[in-house]
């Protein structure tokens, strides 16, 4: 197994599309508000979906496949999240004018031409994540550009979108949705394929983060962001990889798809040198073997097995199983012999492939979900040389097992025929969901332009040029001046870009701006001191700005509040509507002890360490932690220092 | 849409001189760049006469469109020309002696359809054909005969339109089909079931309107399920009247049968909009088959003779009455020749004291004037009070239980075939397809209130 891999000899070619929940007060197509989940339902709704024509009369493939499945769809609902246009009874209100506007504000600042005319269209989605069976989806923006390493990186296109639905389960012919996320407004960037290795797919994915969150429009948080990767090498073809959560993740699914895709190359070479050169070439034979395995010896293989996985399951007749009586079929492939344990990505073979599809489209998913000859399972050899027998297979084939509900296993016995076929090209258009191994699986074919057609419910929305230079005037800093210009006052990159993506740096803005803050030490402030106040729970994010920079002009008037700044924060986190000067006057800072020095001394003649080893250092060390208790904020410590080590040089 | 005159489709003033200096057309593959330096690629689409005339739309490659200004395109150049052909693949219906000989009558409804982009409308594709290529499982339920009776929108359906409809259907009857099945737009599939419910009486067959909430051009669309329900109780059921076949949830779980007098849209867009009123429905299709839940119906029987009785009189109308209604409301009516009103009174059926001697003045001049409920729920009793005797006193004809609009329809139809006040009386408060009924069973009024507990129980423990 190859598991390292020069990505510039394969031709890798990443492309994203990152998507990015706007921070609106309702959702995009109707007044529910946006942002609120739950975990309860108080209403369910099922469903089927039927592909629909494109415009040009044509069906889309995705749709088609997806209609194989057969799939009952179940949406769970409720009152607080969704109205009866998430259940797809009400048409669409008009879009909602703040995600719009937040919308053409990220274009722009992802440097984005604003097209004149908005057209929401409808974009097919089978799978039932969408109870209308498609997305309401426009571009905004196109041909932009951010600067991108020593380069720039292309942003092909900008799409304002409502999201989906969250999955909750998936077993079977059942399909279970929550609605609470549908409707959402997010938006979708679009790049180039133009990211070569799995390091700049990262790197650019947490770019354009940062340039998102500058705007401080967006959602952050869990589930906020996510991305689908589309990734090729040269000769394969683009499989894109769905709902990416993290970058990191991003990159190690990048390198297992390149790996995936050599693999299924040499696989299609291999094909083709034993005469399999194109899917007219493929020929499967598929046998009902359900007899010859009623008795065992494969228990994995027997009615009463499935059934009794069945109901440890709890799947229901109507919902999750298919129609038909228990069958096993095998599907004989000539001349497959050895190909379905080739090497696919790293820990998996050829016949994950076809496990892949068989439990997508057939929805055939009782584990291992299928069984094949080249991996049979280990003391049943003569199953297999039964198999072999009954279905005249040679020393060339291969063979695969399926069973289950018996309409389930003719669709996976075509389906299975359909993969190889597929194979003799390569790589398929797939989507593929990813797993936190960095590895995937295959969701559904990748759909195309034919699943799209216009919202015959939305009328388009012409965007007032005036009203676009507005929000251009208006755009924050683009991340990358932000980065030069806090590197310039000495802040780390690393600080820099926290605050950025967690909207942290336009309070530092405001603090230098407004309270006439120092840049670095504000940046500081607000990437070190609250984020540690915050892991040590305080509740930081309930104080106000406007606290921020009234305490921020108390240090400029009196630098020794600085020293007892945690102090501070803590009381302000303790209540939030106090005001910074009345939470120092409380805490009783600012102002010098009239007898400090005294006392200090008194200290110094008294106080000793409970293990002295004799040097100045660790007496002085100790008389400051204790001089400092009561006078942090009050007096400056170099001023206690200096009275300290003044006496001690006395006294030696 | 295929081929069009107007190579421009849509586009008028600025956009269209523009398009035409241009020298590209609707169809066009082009190539536009922007006076931004942006290249846009692809299709331009007709556009809806309802739109600007600034801009034009572009279908993208990647399926997109998009509208672009035309004082911000720099250069368009047409690389190619693709007319797009919307067709519904057609496969000829497969036929099997066992099956039941269904015949679909078109009038425009939505079942199997496709976009018109000039108005953004659903084009319905209807024949057996088109249908069997969208709803493939139709082919295990009947042989299906497909007509086109006219092409109108459900709100545009009339009295002339009720007439061909209802000979249609006898037409049909008499070749021998099985079941009838209408396809209708929802608006007013209430009304036309109503009036063939008087036109053809006697059915030796299921008569059945059917349509859709959520148009064909859907994932998600009930088209589907609903014709699927539709032909198999047109097909296979026992009910011999005219029906509407409908959502019972909004879930995909089954249709419900409506009877056509007594059935009315509830919600403007809830694929379960049609509910009967006043009484129960007559059963459940789904699936497994049917669940008949109002045991007193017409069964099938294919020795009964039909009665097609397609007369009117479109001189009738419905008056929704409200307080502080004026009288010269009713004289205009009067003025302007309705020889027929229905009003939709309050409560058990009344209108305000002003209104009377207006009303006394339209029977007088031999206007028939019938009382039903805008609750819609409940009868008249002009009895109980001194006001309703009055209005009794000066003509007024109680029609109990008849819901507003079916009493409309009533008494269009009436009136086709005399005007004989007594005999319009006598028509009027004699059922003939229980648009009145003897009784009102109590759960043939409910309206479930959310909110409260016992509601809030039974509905998040049901399909919705
Ligand atoms: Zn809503």
């Amino acid at each position: 197994m190859q598991d390292s891999i020069d990505y510039r000899a394969v031709g890798l070619k990443v492309g994203l599309e990152v998507h990015q929940q706007l921070l609106t007060a309702r959702k995009l197509f109707c007044r529910c508000p946006a942002g609120l989940y739950t975990r309860e339902h108080d209403g369910t709704v099922l469903r089927h979906m039927r592909p629909t024509l494109s415009e040009l009369g044509e069906y889309d493939g995705t749709a088609l496949m997806e209609f194989k499945t057969r799939k009952n769809i179940v949406y769970l609902l409720h009152r607080k999240t969704t109205c009866t246009y998430e259940m797809d009874d009400t048409p669409p209100f008009l879009v909602n004018e703040e995600a719009l506007e937040i919308a053409v504000e990220q274009c722009l600042m992802l440097g984005c031409d604003i097209v004149d005319e908005v057209h929401i269209a409808r974009k097919q989605y089978l799978d039932g994540s969408i109870p209308t069976g498609f997305q309401r989806t426009a571009v905004v923006g196109v041909n932009g550009r951010i600067p991108f390493r020593d380069r720039e990186l292309t942003i092909t296109q900008v799409t304002l979108e409502e999201d989906s639905c969250r999955e909750v389960s998936d077993r079977g012919h059942l399909i279970v949705w929550r609605t609470d996320r549908l409707g959402m407004p997010l938006i979708e960037t679009v790049t180039g394929a133009e990211l070569r290795t799995p390091e700049e797919v990262e790197e650019a994915i947490l770019l354009i983060g940062r340039v998102c969150r500058s705007t401080g429009h967006v959602r952050t948080g869990l589930g906020a962001s996510r991305q689908d990767v589309n990734v090729s090498v040269a000769g394969g073809r683009r499989v894109e990889i769905k709902g990416v959560p993290r970058a990191a993740l991003a990159a190690r699914l990048v390198h297992g798809e390149a790996i995936r895709q050599v693999n299924l190359l040499r696989i299609r070479d291999e094909l083709h040198r034993r005469g399999l050169r194109s899917a007219d070439d493929v020929v499967s034979h598929v046998h009902d073997v359900t007899e010859l395995f009623r008795e065992g010896p494969l228990d994995l293989l027997t009615e009463a097995r499935w059934r009794s996985w069945l109901e440890s399951t709890g799947r229901r007749p109507g919902f999750e199983v298919g129609t038909g009586p228990f069958s096993v079929r095998a599907v004989r492939l000539p001349g497959l012999a050895g190909i379905l344990a080739h090497p696919t990505q790293p820990g998996r073979t050829f016949a994950h492939e076809l496990a892949g599809r068989v439990r997508v489209i057939a929805t055939l998913d009782q584990p291992p979900v299928l069984l094949h000859s080249e991996a049979w399972p280990a003391g049943a050899g003569e199953s297999l040389e039964a198999l072999r027998r009954a279905t005249g297979a040679g020393p060339e084939d291969a063979l695969v097992v399926v069973w289950g509900a018996a309409d389930d296993t003719e669709t996976a016995a075509s389906e299975i025929r359909l993969r190889v076929e597929d194979a003799t090209e390569g790589v398929p258009l797939e989507t593929r969901q990813p797993f936190p191994d960095g590895s995937t699986d295959f969701e559904r074919i990748l759909p195309g332009p034919d699943r799209m057609y216009p919202d015959t419910d939305s009328p388009p929305h012409a965007l007032d040029p005036a009203h676009v230079e507005r929000l251009r005037a208006a755009l924050p800093e683009p991340p990358w001046e932000r980065e030069a210009r806090y590197a310039a006052a000495g802040v780390p990159l690393d600080e820099t870009r926290f605050l950025i993506r967690r909207g942290g740096s336009r309070l530092v803005d405001r603090l230098v701006e407004e309270a006439g803050a120092d840049l670095k030490r504000a940046a500081l402030f607000v990437a070190r001191d609250l984020k540690a106040a915050r892991r040590g729970g305080l509740a930081v994010d309930e104080i106000p700005d406007g606290a921020w920079v009234g305490l921020f002009a108390l240090f400029g008037e009196r630098p020794v509040l600085w020293e007892a700044r945690r102090e501070i924060v803590a009381a302000l986190a303790a209540s939030p509507a106090l005001e910074p000067a009345a939470a120092v006057r409380e805490l009783g800072l600012g102002e010098p002890p009239g007898d400090w020095e005294a006392r200090v001394l008194e200290l110094a003649a008294t106080a000793h360490p409970d293990h002295p080893d004799g040097s100045v250092e660790q007496r002085l060390r100790f008389l400051m932690g204790r001089a400092m208790r009561g006078l942090r904020g009050r007096v400056p410590a170099r001023e206690v220092l200096a009275v300290l080590r003044g006496q001690l040089e006395v006294q030696a | 849409m295929t081929s069009s005159p107007d190579p421009l489709k849509g586009y008028r003033g600025l956009a269209r001189e523009r398009l035409a200096a241009w020298g590209v057309r609707v169809w066009s593959d082009v190539r536009v760049v922007n006076t931004a330096g942006s290249t846009f690629e692809g299709v331009i689409l007709p556009r809806s006469e309802t739109f600007d005339d600034l801009h034009v739309v572009l279908k993208l490659k990647n399926g997109y469109n998009v509208g672009l200004h035309v004082d911000r395109v720099a250069t368009i150049e047409e690389v190619g020309y693709r007319e797009a052909h919307y067709k519904i693949p057609e496969q000829e219906f497969p036929r099997r002696d066992d099956l039941p000989a269904v015949t679909l009558l078109g009038t425009g409804g939505t079942i199997a359809s496709r976009l018109d982009y000039r108005t953004g409308a659903v084009i319905p594709a209807f024949t057996p054909g088109e249908l069997y290529g969208a709803v493939p499982e139709l082919a295990d339920l009947c042989n299906l005969t497909t007509k086109k009776i006219f092409g109108v929108f459900s709100e545009n359906m009339s009295w002339p339109e009720y007439a061909t409809l209802a000979r249609a259907i006898g037409e049909e009857i008499q070749a021998g089909a099985d079941g009838i099945v209408i396809g209708h737009g929802t608006d007013t599939m209430g009304h036309t079931a109503a009036v063939l419910s008087f036109m053809v009486q006697d059915s030796p067959v299921p008569i059945v309107l059917v349509g859709s909430q959520r148009s064909s051009d859907r994932p998600s669309s009930d088209a589907a399920l609903n014709l699927i329900h539709a032909v198999r109780a047109a097909g296979e059921g026992p009910i011999a009247e005219v029906q509407i076949c409908m959502f019972g949830p909004t879930s995909d779980r089954y249709g419900l049968l409506h009877r056509g007098t007594r059935c009315r849209k509830m919600h403007s867009s809830y694929r379960s909009t049609f509910r009967t009123i006043g009484a129960i429905p007559l059963g459940m299709v789904g699936r497994e088959g049917f669940t008949i839940l109002d045991p007193h119906f017409r069964r099938r029987d294919p020795s009964r003779r039909v009665k097609v009785d397609p007369v009117y009189d479109d001189r009738v109308t419905i008056l929704y009455y409200h307080p502080g209604m004026k009288p010269d409301v009713v004289d205009a009516l009067v003025d302007a020749g309705y020889r027929g009103i229905v009003i939709a009174g309050t409560g058990l059926g009344h209108v305000n004291k002003p209104l009377y001697p207006a009303l006394g003045r339209a029977t007088a001049a031999g206007v028939h004037v019938m009382m039903t409920v805008q609750t819609l729920w409940g009868f008249v009793q002009m009895y109980v009070y001194e006001t309703g005797r009055e209005l009794l006193d000066l003509g007024i004809v109680p029609l109990d239980n008849m819901l507003p609009e079916t009493a409309l329809m009533k008494l269009g139809w009436v009136l086709g075939h005399t005007h004989d006040r007594e005999e319009v009386t006598r028509m009027m408060q004699t059922p003939i397809a229980h648009e009145i009924t003897e009784r009102e069973p109590h759960n043939g009024y409910l309206i479930l209130q959310g909110g409260l507990p016992e509601v809030e129980e039974f509905v998040t423990s049901h399909w919705k």
